[in-house]
This record gives C-alpha cells, sequence and structure tokens, in this order.
C-alpha cells in the first residue's frame, strides 16, 4: 500500500497530500495530473501572488504602461537530434510560442546550457547553429546566455534553458480564464507529429514515410490570427501532456464544460498507426507546432480562414466548443457515436520529450 | 489501418445497435472477460448506447489486475538489489504492493525498465553479462507463447543471468470459478479473443454446457463487441448456450497448435492465487523443473513477505462482476491512478481505470 | 495484456532462429518472431502480441463479418 497520511499541522511538512510519493518521479514533469498538482500546491502555493496565480504559459506584466509577456522553458529531450529538428529549434521555438500564446510579440531571448562533460563539440556546434537559425525565421534575438558544464554522467548530453519577452499589444486579452460558454476550439493542424517523431527515434520503429516533429514557430500564425478579429480568448500550444491535457488545464481553469468531436480531429495516417502500436492516445501525445484557440463563435469563420491562409494553420479545424455542462471536465464524442471523458494525464505516457 | 479501421465503422456500429435493440425482450447480464474489452466498451461509450436492459459486468481478464499482490512485493524485493536489471511491461510499474510500486524502487534509483516483448529482455541478459536480468512475466495464455519462446531462447543460447518471474494465469477455470458461485448473475459471456486465438476455443463447449451459458469467442474492436453482444443476446432470447466465434477472421477452433507446443515443453499448470478472488486451482503456469535455472522464484531467495491489502478495495467483486467500479466506496476518492489502493486502477486493462479515465461523468 | 495488433509481413528472415521478420502496421514496420506461425509468407496478414505473431488473419472470414452486418437492416426487419 502506498504511503499513509503527512501531518499538516506541521509548517513544515511537504504540501502534497495527494500525490504520497516520497521522492520526485518522472510524471511530476509529465504536464498531466502529478506535473499540476506539484505545481499548485508546492510552486504556486509559495510563491504566492497575482502574476504567477493564472499559471498560464508566461506571466502577463504591466511596466511604465507597456503589457509585456514574460515566460521560461527547460528543454531535456533525449534524443537532442531528431527528424524535423533538434533541441535547439525545440529551445528557441518553445519559448517564442509560450509567449505568442499570451498573444505577445516575442522580441528578446536568453539562453542557457548546462552541457555534461564529453559532449562531442561537433553536437554543440549542430545545436548552436540550429538556434541561430530558429531566432531567424522567429524574428527574435537572443540577447544574454549563460554556460555551466557539469561532470561526465550528471547531465544527459544538454539541457538548455530559454525566457523570453514579448509586447502585448492593446486590446488582446488572450488567457486560459477568458474562455467563454459558446467559444469554438480551433486546432491548427495534426496532433502527436512530435511525440511520435520523438518514440520512433527512441524505439527504433522504421517508416515508410519519415514522421517529422511539427516544430516551428507559431508567432507568425498567432498575428494573422489576431489581424483577422480580436475576439480571441485562450491560445495553448498543447506540448508535454497533448490536446487533452491543454484542455482540460482550459477547463479546470475557466470552470467552463468542453466537448470535442473525435471524427474531427486530425491525426496522419502514420501517426495513427504508431499510436496504434505504442499503445498511445494521439490526444495525450506532445505536438511543438500547433496551437488551439478558443474563439467567439461570430469570429470563427474569420479566424479558421486567416489560419488556414497560413502555413503553419493549413489544416486548421474547429474540433469542438465550450458548454456550461460538465465545468472542469471535457467529453469526446466517439466515432461510433458515444461519449467519453477525455481525463488529465495520469502518470508518464512518454519520458522527456521536449 | 486495415482491419482495425472497418472495425470502427460508425455505420456498422448503428445497424448493429439498431439489431441489438430490435432482438433484445428481456434483461440479460453479459461479461466480457478481457480488460481490453472493457476499455473499448468504456472508451467508445458503448455501454452508454445500449439498451438499459442489458448490463455489462467486467471480468477478470486483467493479468496485471490479478497478480498476487505477493508477487509484486516479491518484484519489488528483487529489483530493490544492485546487480539486477528488472524488466517489466509498462503496467505493472504502477501496480501498488504492500508498501510501494516498482516506480518508486526506479526512482529511489533502482534499474527497472520498460520493454514491449520478451525477447527485449533476453538481449539485455546478452547485452550485460555482469548483471542478472529478471524479466515480470504477467498474462494470461495470450503471452505464454512468447513468454516460453524467450526462455527456450535464453536456454538456448547458454545464457546464465537471464530468467522470468512468472504470473501466468488461464481464462477456463476463472470463468469456472465464476459461474460456479452462489452468487453469480452472469448469463452469458464475451469471452477473451486474443487469448482464444492461441488456445482455441474448445475448451469453452464443457463450460457452455454444463452451466448452460452462451459464450461467444469476441475481438477487441468497437464493431467486434457489439456483434458478440447481438450474438450472446441472441442466444439468451432464443434459449441456445452454445460456444460461438464472432472474432472468426483470427481464431481457429484448434487455436494455434505451434504456440500451444511451445507453450507444453516450457510450461506446466499449476494452482494460482487471484488478488482479491483467492487461489483458483489449476489455474496458472509455472515453469517447468528443467527450466528451474530461468526462474527467478527459485533463483532469489527473498525473505517471507507479510503482505497488506487496502480494506477498501474490493477489487475481487469487481472482477467477478458482483460490483461496479463506481460501487467502491473509494472509487475517485481514496483510489485513484495516481494513489491507487488496487490494481484494477492502475492497469490499461483495469475496469476500475477504464471508468476513471473515460466515464466518471456518468457515475 | 491481451494488445495485439494487425499488421502485413513485408520481409521475413529464415535465417535466424526464431524465425524473424518484418510487419508493417499502416506504414510503420517494426521487427516481429514469427516463430508461431511458420507457414507465413510475405503478403499474409498477422496478429501480432508483444512483438511475436500469433495467428494469421483470415481475410476470407474478415470479409465476411463486414459483409454480414453491411446487410443487416436492409432486409426489411426494422
Amino acid at each position: 500500500m502506498n504511503e499513509k497520511t503527512i501531518d499538516l499541522s506541521n509548517s513544515f511538512a511537504c504540501p502534497l497530500p495527494i500525490t504520497e510519493y516520497k521522492n520526485i518521479l518522472l510524471a511530476h514533469g509529465g504536464g498531466g495530473k502529478l506535473s499540476h498538482q506539484l505545481i499548485k500546491k508546492m510552486f504556486a502555493s509559495q510563491f504566492k501572488n497575482e502574476l504567477l496565480e493564472p499559471l498560464h504559459d508566461g506571466a502577463t506584466l504591466t511596466v511604465s504602461g507597456t503589457r509585456l509577456a514574460f515566460t521560461t522553458d527547460s528543454y531535456v529531450i533525449n534524443p537532442i537530434f531528431f527528424p524535423g529538428g533538434d533541441i535547439g529549434t525545440l529551445a528557441v521555438n518553445g519559448t517564442v510560442n509560450d509567449l505568442s500564446m499570451c498573444g505577445a510579440r516575442p522580441l528578446y531571448l536568453s539562453c542557457a546550457f548546462i552541457i555534461e562533460e564529453g559532449l562531442p563539440m561537433d553536437d554543440l556546434w549542430r545545436v548552436v547553429l540550429s538556434m541561430e537559425a530558429a531566432t531567424k525565421a522567429a524574428g527574435v534575438q537572443l540577447v544574454t546566455g549563460d554556460t555551466k558544464v557539469v561532470d561526465r554522467g550528471k547531465g544527459d548530453k544538454i539541457f538548455i534553458n530559454t525566457s523570453g519577452i514579448g509586447i502585448i499589444p492593446d486590446g488582446v486579452e488572450i488567457s486560459p480564464r477568458h474562455a467563454k460558454i459558446g467559444d469554438r476550439i480551433i486546432l491548427s493542424g495534426t496532433i502527436a507529429d512530435h511525440g511520435i517523431a520523438i518514440m520512433s527515434v527512441r524505439e527504433g520503429l522504421e517508416f515508410e514515410t519519415q514522421i517529422e516533429s511539427d516544430c516551428a514557430p507559431l508567432n507568425e500564425l498567432v498575428e494573422t490570427m489576431i489581424a483577422a478579429n480580436r475576439d480571441i480568448h485562450v491560445l495553448r500550444d498543447p506540448t508535454r501532456g497533448g490536446v487533452a491535457s491543454v484542455l482540460n488545464e482550459i477547463a479546470e481553469s475557466a470552470a467552463i464544460g468542453v466537448t470535442i468531436v473525435e471524427d474531427l480531429i486530425p491525426v496522419s495516417e502514420e501517426v495513427r498507426g504508431a499510436c496504434e502500436i505504442l499503445g498511445f492516445d494521439p490526444l495525450y501525445v506532445a505536438n511543438e507546432g500547433k496551437l488551439l484557440a478558443f474563439v467567439s463563435p461570430a469570429a470563427a469563420e474569420n479566424v479558421l480562414a486567416a489560419m488556414r491562409s497560413h502555413p503553419l494553420g493549413k489544416n486548421a479545424v474547429i474540433i469542438g466548443e465550450v458548454v456550461d455542462d460538465h465545468p472542469g471536465t471535457v467529453i469526446m464524442k466517439t466515432r461510433i457515436g458515444g461519449s467519453r471523458v477525455v481525463d488529465m494525464l495520469s502518470g508518464e505516457q512518454l519520458p522527456r520529450i521536449c | 489501418m486495415k482491419y482495425v479501421d472497418e472495425y470502427r465503422n460508425a455505420a456498422s456500429a448503428e445497424k448493429l445497435m439498431k439489431e441489438i435493440r430490435h432482438v433484445v425482450t428481456h434483461a440479460w447480464t453479459i461479461m466480457e472477460i478481457c480488460g481490453g474489452q472493457t476499455h473499448t466498451i468504456v472508451k467508445s461509450g458503448i455501454d452508454d448506447l445500449l439498451p438499459s436492459d442489458l448490463t455489462l459486468v467486467h471480468g477478470p481478464g486483467c493479468p496485471v489486475c490479478v497478480t498476487p499482490l505477493e508477487l509484486i512485493d516479491k518484484a519489488v524485493a528483487i529489483a530493490s538489489r544492485s546487480d539486477i536489471i528488472f524488466t517489466s511491461f509498462g503496467d505493472m510499474l504502477r501496480v501498488p504492493g504492500s508498501e510501494k510500486d516498482l516506480l518508486a524502487v526506479k526512482a529511489a534509483g533502482g534499474d527497472v525498465r520498460i520493454v514491449y516483448s520478451p525477447l527485449d529482455a533476453v538481449k539485455l541478459a546478452q547485452q550485460n553479462p555482469e548483471k542478472k536480468i529478471v524479466f515480470f512475466a504477467v498474462g494470461f495464455e495470450t503471452t505464454a507463447p512468447a513468454n516460453a519462446l524467450s526462455v527456450w531462447q535464453a536456454k538456448q543460447l547458454g545464457l546464465k543471468n537471464f530468467s522470468i518471474l512468472c504470473s501466468h494465469v488461464l481464462v477456463p477455470p476463472a470463468m469456472e470459478a465464476i459461474l460456479s458461485s452462489h452468487a453469480n448473475r452472469v448469463q452469458g459471456f464475451l469471452a477473451a479473443g486474443h487469448v482464444c486465438t492461441v488456445m482455441g476455443y474448445e475448451e469453452y463447449i464443457p463450460l457452455a454446457s454444463k452451466y448452460r451459458v452462451p459464450i461467444v469467442i469476441t475481438g477487441f474492436e468497437p464493431i467486434d463487441i457489439l456483434q458478440g453482444i447481438l450474438m450472446t443476446v441472441r442466444q439468451l432470447e432464443e434459449g441456445r448456450a452454445e460456444v460461438e466465434n464472432q472474432y472468426a477472421r483470427v481464431v481457429r477452433r484448434e487455436g494455434n497448435r505451434s504456440a500451444q507446443e511451445l507453450m507444453q515443453n516450457v510450461f506446466e499448470i499449476t494452482d494460482r492465487s487471484w488478488r482479491g478472488i483467492g487461489i483458483i486451482p489449476k489455474s496458472g503456469y509455472r515453469l517447468r523443473d528443467e527450466f528451474a535455472a530461468f526462474d527467478a522464484e527459485c533463483i532469489f531467495d527473498v525473505a517471507a513477505i507479510h503482505t497488506q491489502e487496502s480494506p477498501l478495495c474490493i477489487a475481487g467483486q469487481v472482477m467477478q462482476g458482483f460490483k461496479k467500479p463506481h460501487d467502491c466506496s473509494a472509487f475517485g476518492i481514496q483510489c485513484t491512478p495516481e494513489h491507487p489502493l488496487g490494481a484494477p486502477m492502475v492497469s490499461s486493462e483495469g475496469a476500475c481505470a477504464a471508468y476513471f479515465h473515460y466515464g466518471k461523468i456518468r457515475f | 495484456m491481451c494488445l495485439a495488433i494487425p499488421g502485413k509481413v513485408v520481409e521475413v528472415d529464415a535465417a535466424v532462429s526464431p524465425l524473424m521478420g518484418k510487419v508493417s502496421f499502416g506504414g510503420i514496420k517494426k521487427n516481429v518472431c514469427l516463430e508461431l506461425v511458420p507457414e507465413v509468407k510475405i503478403g499474409n496478414y498477422v496478429i501480432v502480441h508483444v512483438g511475436f505473431a500469433i495467428s494469421m488473419m483470415d481475410e476470407e472470414e474478415a470479409q465476411e463479418t463486414l459483409k454480414l452486418i453491411e446487410q443487416m437492416n436492409e432486409l426489411g426487419n426494422e
């Protein structure tokens, strides 16, 4: 049987009565329930302030009248090189995307390397070149950084942290809490490509057509969407934990219900096949170049058309809507006409994929 | 995907559903044996769409769920040793033991690895001669041939550092245990399609006849389940009690003879304890004496383990169809996938996990 | 674990023991042990469980099952 109750009367007691694990598990970084609990109960409860509270992809700050978005992310992916990208492209695009999900125009990044002793110089150079190309493609500048090296065996080749700031234009109010009943939920394209591309390397899966990560900067796509119509309430990129986790987080944050339709969710054939074999549900698999948008019903068609006119949104589709039933829960209409709950991810589906 | 997509077709599902509604005139209780079938049912929402006269109860066909607590504790003890690489299918890692699970052993530094095939474990043994590799061989008859072949292969290769911790269970004795219980309310069965792929279905004929229950060998896709239910209900309405094969594209009456031969060479039948249910005679496999060198229970002397189940867990009753997961007072409260009190909440084939993940809104 | 998936045999390596081969699942190829289906040929469909083919797909039966369902409700019964 697992651990017993923890004495909460002791103020030094760890505030995680629910998880009952003595040590950190991989699942605590997985983007699902355990991650969520760790962040809410340990971090957010300690660093209590209203800027942190929304627990969105980035924080929205007002400095001398200008609204800034500020975000940070660390990249610990294994393997560091994969079809469609590498840890460097991820590190740049991931942070650019987090800023875009706040509605901000990304401007400046910082970058900190933690490098394991013994990493081939060539590999490091490849990563650096990728990052440079990614910053150019996204239109951002890397303005400050740090480098540390740790003993062999104490770091998995290379870990990268990037932080970023961007400016939020006036009139743009994007946050998970702004989801409203009736909002249409738009998905920008096929899901699970990134996670499966990673697993294909790890598991030695051979594909007839190689599946590539969808890693891409979404800032231009977001700008196109905002230009089409400002009535966009929520933007999120479904990274670790996949579409399912993000929808659950938003449903919980805004205390609304979400319904989606299985048949409408775009998944490529090869990715579907890989998910079958590996026993994964594509809804829980990571994406690195896709977004979900909650848009007012009146604005939905405009925004959708704008997305489809952009290469990164050409397969954009409305997959569901916000309802006032079952607040906090995501329900999916299944292929055969039944319905099921799309729960938050439990445990770990894929270790260290972003 | 061919031979998958056709069995998820919405139009076909609608036809089968319509036919089921047309045929049902009485209330019937049907049990699907295999946890994989339970998951399909709840995940595609079939149970919600069936006429209310039909009650589906869930069977013990989840090998992870029925692995005895003592064996989990043994696995934890072995995996905690520093000279061991402990390998297992993913699900077993989160099954609660008396004190902890294998995932906790991993987090504390134990070398616990997930493999997708027992042959991967054999390969690890070849690649790591200085370590002892143990594979947690859990499964029904479906998995037994693969595990048998791996042990056979290890013997051929002369490996001295490979062993399995065996927890194989058999379906027909479990069905008989359910049917012979005076509390049984199951009137028809969807038998486990992949188990029968290996074993064939001859051994179900005497069961159907002795207990007067229809047994339909059923596959795992939504269309298979619906067709299996339709065939069972037709039998019930017509007063028949036969063995029928819905999964005919894969299952033959005699099963896979090569697989059966291999299993007989490596395993022998033994009594087994089913977690939550108790000892069912002649309901499992153990390695034959000539393979003792590959039997982790013989090799590793693990001290007497005091097992302790959660007093709240009613897994045994759920797996025999007496209760549903949401009938349990701890369901979703003290018992969730993050801190399970019993195995059915963490196994990918566990009924409690299926209800928790896909169905909790309805209960 | 009863998770088993149908796939198409695209390669057979008779030179090794146990018999191995490659099976394609909707475009993804995996190494699979074919020892339990020794009669298998390239182009056959098999059911694969934990890296082993445990049975061959009877394609005629598969068509029969689907045809049976197709014809349901069509013959005047409500």
